[in-house]
C-alpha cells in the first residue's frame, strides 16, 4: 500500500533527522552494552529462604498455599485443594501428566475447546514455567504442562503446581529464563485479579481466576 | 497531517478549568484521598528496593538510548513481528490511526469490539470515530467502562475514576445496565461489571489494546495489569489490534527487567501487577489468528526532535508524578483538559501539539519537583518545563501583542531594574512610596491589575522603611552602632 | 574567614531584618562579612517564567560581583538552586568556554545560609536563644534542590529554650512557586490552605524556613485567616539570644530597627 509506505518513510525520516546522521548497528550495539545494571541480578538466598518468600508473597495475595514432597502426595494434596473449594470439573492442558491427577475429581482435557465450553469448567489444573519469589509470581508460557492461554483465563479457579526448583528469586533471572525458551506467549500472575477503581478499595477478582491455589512441589 | 491529542486544543486554559475543579469538594475529597493511598503504598514497596535508585538510573538510560536510535528500533520490531506472523501498520497522526483500525475491522467484518484500556486510544478520540462509522466499541477496564457509561471524560491515568464514589458508580450501573438492584459495596460493583462484561469476552471476534511495551529484539508486545480484563481482550477474540506510540519500543526482552519492576511499584504501590501479558506475533491454537500493531506517531516525533523535550518520552505511564504532584493533588485531573494530566501531561501534551494549544499547561505547576523525585524514568520535569514556558514566551514575544503583555512588560522593567544597583535602589525607593495607597493598618490587603491574584488569598506586608543596603550603609558609615 | 553575602533582592527589599540577622550570626560566629553594593537579582524569577535570555547579564554580573570571593553566602534556598542548577547551563548554551569556566570555579563557593553554618564552618550551634514553640517548613528548592536534608533541624534543636515541633506533610509544597501564586492563585491558594492547617495542627507559636518566599505566602495566608501564628526566617532564629531576642517576627518593621540598636552579644 503506496499510502502505508508514504507513513512509514515519513515517521522514520523524521525520526532521522533528529539523530546523529552516522548512527549505526555497531554504535547501537555500544551503546547498549554500556548500559549500567548494578542492580540485584542474581539471587542470594538458599533455596528453603526462597521458598519461604515465595510463599509469603502467595499468603499476602490471599492465594490458597499446599505442599506436597513427592510425586505420590500430589493427586491426593490437588483433590484436597479443589475438595475444599467445593469444586469438581477441572480442566487439564493437553499434555499435563495423568500420574499427577486424582481420581475423584472430574477431568477435561483441553482439545481446542470452545470458549463457552471452557466456561463450564469449575477450574484449571497446569504447572507453570518458573516462579519470581521476591514478587510472589507464577509464570506460564503456554509449555505442555500448562496449555493455551485461555485455559487459566476462563475458569473461575486455578489450581498451580510449582516445583520447588522452579523458583527464582528476582525479575533479571526470571526474564533470562523465559528469554531462552522461546516466544510463546507469556503470562505472569501475581495474585488474583484485583482492581481499585471505586474509592481505592482493593477488590478481588473482576475477570479471570478469582481463586488461586499453589501446590508448592518440593 | 493533522496531531489531535483529544480535547485539548479547545480545552480551557488551566487557571480557568482548575478554578472549577477547585469548587467541587467531593472531586478534591476523593483525588486527595486516591493520590494519599497510592502515595503510601508507593513508598513502601520502593523502600524496601535497595537498589530502587540503580532500576530507576537504568530505566532512564534505556530509553534515552531507544531514543537515540528510535529508527533502527522501530524496524526491528516490525521485522520481528512480521516474522512471527503479525502485522505492522504506521499512522502519522490520529485520523490515519483511527482510518487504519476501522478499514482492518471492516475487513473482518466486525460491528463490535472489546477494548482494554489504553490511553492512545482517547488520544486519537477512536471510539467517537468508530461510533461514526457504525462500529460499537466496549470499555472493559472498570474505571473506563464507568466512565464511558456516564459519558465522562478520566480524571487519573491509572485510576481514571476516581472522581467517582461508589453511590454514583452504582447509579451509573443501575441505569445502564438495567439492573433493578445493586448494593452499594464495591463488591456489588464489580460483580456486575464482571457479569456485564463476561458475555462480551467470550463472544466478541476483535480485540483491541495499547501496549505498555513493544520489544524490537523479539517483536512482543507487552500488557501489564490488574482486572484481567487485558487477558479476555487480547487472548478470546480471533482478531488482536494493537495501537502503540512510537515511544513504547525497548531495545531488548531483557530490558523488560528493568521496567516490569519499575512499573508495578510506582503505579500502584504492589510489588507486580495481577497480571503481564506477552505475546509475539500469532501463536496458532493461542489466541488470535490475526495479529495487527498500528504504529502511531501523532506528534511523538516532534517532541523526539526538541533535546530537552525528548526525554517526555520516556514516559512509562505509571501516574507516579501525577500521585506526588501538589497541584494535581487540589485541582484532579480534568482541569488539564488532556487525556494526559498532572506533570507528565503538563508537558506532554502541548508538546505533541507542538506548542500550538495548551499553553497554560506548563505554567500549571510550582516547580516543586516531587513529579522528579518519583519518576522511575527519570524525566526532569521541572527542566521541560521550565524549557516549555521558555518556548511559550519566546513565541509569545514575536507578537506586538505579546511584547506588550503586562507580563512581559513587568519582566523587562525588571530586567531594566536589575542591570544596575542604582536603579534597583531608585526601585527600591519609588515603590516604598507608591505602597501607600494600598496599605491600610499596616498591611496590604488589596492590590491592583495582575497582582490582584495575590491579595485574593493573602495580605502583604509593606516595605519596610529601610533596605538591607541601606542598613548596611549606615552601618558603614558608623561602625559602633 | 571573609564571607560575602548575597542577599536576594527580595530579602534586601521586604526582608532586610533576615540579611541583618545573617550578619549577626557570622559575626558572633567570628567571621567577617561583606556586602557588594553592586549586587542586584540572580536571575531565577526570569529564567523559570520562561524568560530565559534575561538570566545570562544577571549570571555575568553575580560571577563579575562574587569572582574573588572566599565563600558566598546566600539566605535563600531558592536562589542557590537557581545558582547551582541552571547557571552551568546557562553558560553551556552560550558556548563560551571562559564562562563556563568561571562558573565552575564560582559554583563550589556558593553556599545556602544554614549550608553555610554546618558543612563549612561545622557549626551546628550557634549559640542562639529563642524561647518558643517552632515547627519549620522545608522548602522545595532546599529540599529536593540542594538536598539540604536535616541542616536547618541541627541547628534549630541547639537553640536554647526552643520547642521543636514536627510538620505533618513537610514536604508538601506550600504553593508558592514564584509567578504561580498569581497566575495559577486559586490553586495556589488551595495548597497554601493545606499547609496553613498544618501549621496551625501543631500548636506552634512560629513557623520558620529557609526562604522567605515561602514564609511571604505562609505569612499572607496566615494573617488573613488571623490565625496566632508567626512566620520567620530561621536566620532570625539563629541571630536571637538572651540580648538581642527577636519578639515580633516579621509583623513589625521596626524589628530591623531594634537589632541594629544592640549593643553586641555573647557568643
Amino acid at each position: 500500500m503506496p499510502e502505508a509506505n508514504s507513513a512509514r518513510e515519513e515517521i522514520l525520516a523524521h525520526i532521522r533527522s533528529s539523530n546523529p546522521p552516522d548512527n549505526d548497528d555497531t554504535r547501537l550495539i555500544q551503546e547498549w552494552m554500556a548500559i549500567r545494571r548494578p542492580f540485584r541480578r542474581k539471587g542470594q538466598l538458599d533455596p528453603e529462604d526462597r521458598l519461604q518468600l515465595f510463599e509469603d508473597r502467595l499468603n499476602d495475595y490471599g492465594a490458597g498455599v499446599h505442599h506436597a514432597i513427592s510425586q505420590t502426595e500430589l493427586p491426593p494434596v490437588i483433590a484436597a485443594a479443589i475438595q475444599a473449594r467445593g469444586k469438581r470439573k477441572m480442566l487439564v492442558p493437553p499434555e499435563f501428566p495423568q500420574a499427577w491427577l486424582p481420581q475423584t475429581i472430574e477431568v477435561i482435557r483441553d482439545n481446542q475447546l470452545s470458549h463457552d465450553a471452557l466456561d463450564q469448567c469449575d477450574g484449571v489444573i497446569t504447572g507453570c514455567t518458573l516462579a519470581i519469589a521476591l514478587t510472589g509470581t507464577i509464570v506460564l508460557q503456554s509449555g505442555p504442562m500448562e496449555g493455551r492461554r485461555a485455559l487459566t483465563l476462563i475458569p473461575d479457579y486455578q489450581v498451580c503446581v510449582v516445583r520447588a526448583n522452579q523458583i527464582v528469586e528476582f525479575v533479571p533471572e526470571a526474564l533470562e529464563e523465559l528469554h531462552a525458551m522461546g516466544t510463546r506467549p507469556i503470562t505472569f500472575f501475581s495474585g488474583p485479579s484485583a482492581t481499585s477503581d471505586i474509592e481505592m478499595t482493593r477488590i478481588k477478582g473482576v475477570h479471570g481466576p478469582r481463586v488461586l491455589d499453589a501446590i508448592i512441589f518440593t | 497531517m493533522t496531531v489531535r491529542i483529544g480535547w485539548s486544543a479547545t480545552a480551557p486554559d488551566f487557571q480557568d478549568a482548575a478554578k472549577v475543579s477547585l469548587g467541587n469538594t467531593q472531586l478534591r475529597h476523593n483525588v486527595k484521598y486516591a493520590t494519599d493511598v497510592i502515595r503510601a503504598k508507593r513508598a513502601k514497596v520502593v523502600g524496601e528496593m535497595p537498589d530502587w535508585e540503580q532500576l530507576r538510573q537504568a530505566s532512564g538510560d534505556i530509553k534515552a538510548h531507544t531514543m537515540r536510535h528510535l529508527d533502527r528500533y522501530l524496524l526491528q520490531f516490525e521485522e520481528n513481528m512480521t516474522r512471527a506472523g503479525g502485522q505492522v501498520h504506521w499512522a502519522r497522526d490520529a485520523d490515519e490511526a483511527n482510518q487504519i483500525v476501522r478499514s482492518l475491522i471492516a475487513q473482518y467484518g466486525g460491528k463490535e469490539i472489546i477494548k482494554v484500556k489504553t490511553m492512545t486510544s482517547d488520544e486519537v478520540q477512536l471510539n467517537r470515530d468508530l461510533e461514526a462509522h457504525g462500529i460499537t466499541p466496549y470499555e472493559t477496564d472498570l474505571a473506563d467502562m464507568i466512565l464511558q457509561l456516564s459519558q465522562d471524560k478520566p480524571s487519573h491515568i491509572v485510576v481514571p475514576a476516581l472522581h467517582k464514589n461508589r453511590f454514583e458508580v452504582r447509579e451509573i450501573f443501575k441505569e445502564k445496565m438495567h439492573l433493578p438492584e445493586l448494593g452499594d459495596q464495591p463488591t456489588d460493583l464489580t460483580d456486575a461489571a464482571r457479569h456485564y462484561l463476561r458475555q462480551k469476552f467470550l463472544t466478541v471476534k476483535i480485540g483491541f489494546s495499547g501496549a505498555n511495551f513493544a520489544v524490537a529484539e523479539t517483536g512482543s508486545l507487552v500488557v501489564v495489569e490488574s482486572e484481567g480484563n487485558g487477558r479476555m481482550c487480547l487472548t478470546l477474540p480471533d482478531v488482536l489490534i494493537s495501537l502503540v506510540g512510537i515511544e513504547k519500543i525497548v531495545p531488548t526482552f531483557q530490558d523488560l527487567e528493568v521496567f516490569l519492576q519499575t512499573l508495578p511499584r510506582s503505579a500502584t504501590g504492589e510489588r507486580m501487577n495481577p497480571y503481564t501479558s506477552i505475546w509475539t506475533g500469532v501463536t496458532p491454537g493461542d489466541g488470535p489468528h490475526a495479529v495487527h500493531v498500528v504504529l502511531l506517531d501523532n506528534g511523538r516525533t516532534e517532541v523526539h526532535a526538541d533535546p530537552i523535550g525528548r526525554q517526555t518520552l520516556h514516559c512509562i505511564r505509571c501516574a507516579a508524578c501525577l500521585n506526588a504532584c501538589p497541584v494535581y493533588r487540589q485541582t484532579g485531573g480534568h482541569a488539564y483538559g488532556s487525556v494526559y494530566q498532572g506533570p507528565i501531561g503538563a508537558i506532554l501534551t502541548p508538546q505533541l501539539q507542538s506548542m500550538e494549544h495548551s499553553q497554560s499547561l506548563p505554567y500549571a505547576s510550582s516547580l516543586c519537583g516531587a513529579c522528579y523525585e518519583v519518576c522511575p524514568v527519570k524525566i526532569n520535569i521541572p527542566e521541560v518545563l521550565i524549557h516549555l514556558r521558555g518556548k511559550v514566551v519566546r513565541e509569545k514575544r514575536r507578537h506586538l501583542s505579546g511584547k506588550l503583555d503586562p507580563e512581559n512588560l513587568g519582566m523587562q522593567a525588571m530586567t531594566y531594574i536589575f542591570a544596575d544597583a542604582k536603579r534597583l535602589e531608585a526601585a527600591q525607593r519609588m515603590a516604598r512610596t507608591a505602597q501607600w495607597p494600598f496599605v491600610h493598618k499596616d498591611m496590604i490587603t488589596k492590590l491592583p491589575g495582575m497582582l490582584a491574584g495575590w491579595t485574593a488569598a493573602r495580605d502583604l506586608r509593606p516595605i519596610p522603611k529601610q533596605s538591607f543596603r541601606q542598613w548596611w550603609r549606615k552601618r558603614e558609615r558608623k561602625p559602633n552602632a | 574567614m571573609n564571607i560575602s553575602l548575597f542577599i536576594a533582592f527580595y530579602n534586601d527589599t521586604l526582608f532586610p531584618e533576615t540579611g541583618i540577622a545573617v550578619v549577626h550570626v557570622l559575626e558572633r560566629l567570628g567571621q567577617t562579612v561583606d556586602f557588594s553594593r553592586a549586587q542586584t537579582c540572580c536571575g531565577q524569577m526570569h529564567y523559570n517564567s520562561g524568560y530565559q535570555s534575561e538570566a545570562l547579564p544577571l549570571m555575568r554580573k553575580f560571577i563579575e560581583t562574587f569572582r574573588n570571593a572566599e565563600a558566598v553566602c546566600i539566605p535563600s534556598g531558592s536562589c542557590v538552586a537557581m545558582i547551582r542548577e541552571q547557571y552551568p547551563r546557562i553558560a553551556a548554551e552560550t558556548g563560551d568556554r571562559k564562562l563556563a569556566a568561571e562558573v565552575n570555579a564560582l559554583l563550589p563557593r556558593v553556599y545556602e545560609f544554614t549550608e553555610l553554618l554546618v558543612n563549612k564552618l561545622g557549626i551546628e550551634d550557634v549559640g542562639a536563644f529563642y524561647p518558643h514553640r517552632v515547627t519549620y517548613h522545608a522548602s522545595c528548592h532546599s529540599l529536593r534542590g540542594l538536598h539540604i536534608g536535616d541542616i536547618p533541624l541541627r541547628l534549630l534543636r541547639n537553640v536554647r529554650g526552643l520547642e521543636l515541633v514536627e510538620l505533618p506533610e513537610w514536604d508538601q509544597c506550600c504553593g508558592f512557586g514564584g509567578t504561580f501564586a498569581i497566575k495559577n492563585a486559586q490553586t495556589s491558594a488551595a495548597m497554601l490552605a493545606d499547609k496553613m492547617k498544618n501549621i496551625i495542627s501543631t500548636g506552634a507559636q512560629v513557623c520558620t524556613a529557609g526562604d522567605n518566599s515561602c514564609l511571604m505566602h505562609i505569612f499572607g495566608g496566615l494573617h488573613r485567616e488571623q490565625a496566632n501564628v508567626k512566620t520567620i526566617h530561621i536566620a532570625e532564629i539563629l541571630a536571637s539570644t538572651e540580648n538581642a531576642s527577636i519578639e515580633n517576627a516579621s509583623t513589625e518593621e521596626t524589628s530591623a530597627q531594634k537589632v541594629s540598636t544592640r549593643k553586641g552579644s555573647r557568643a
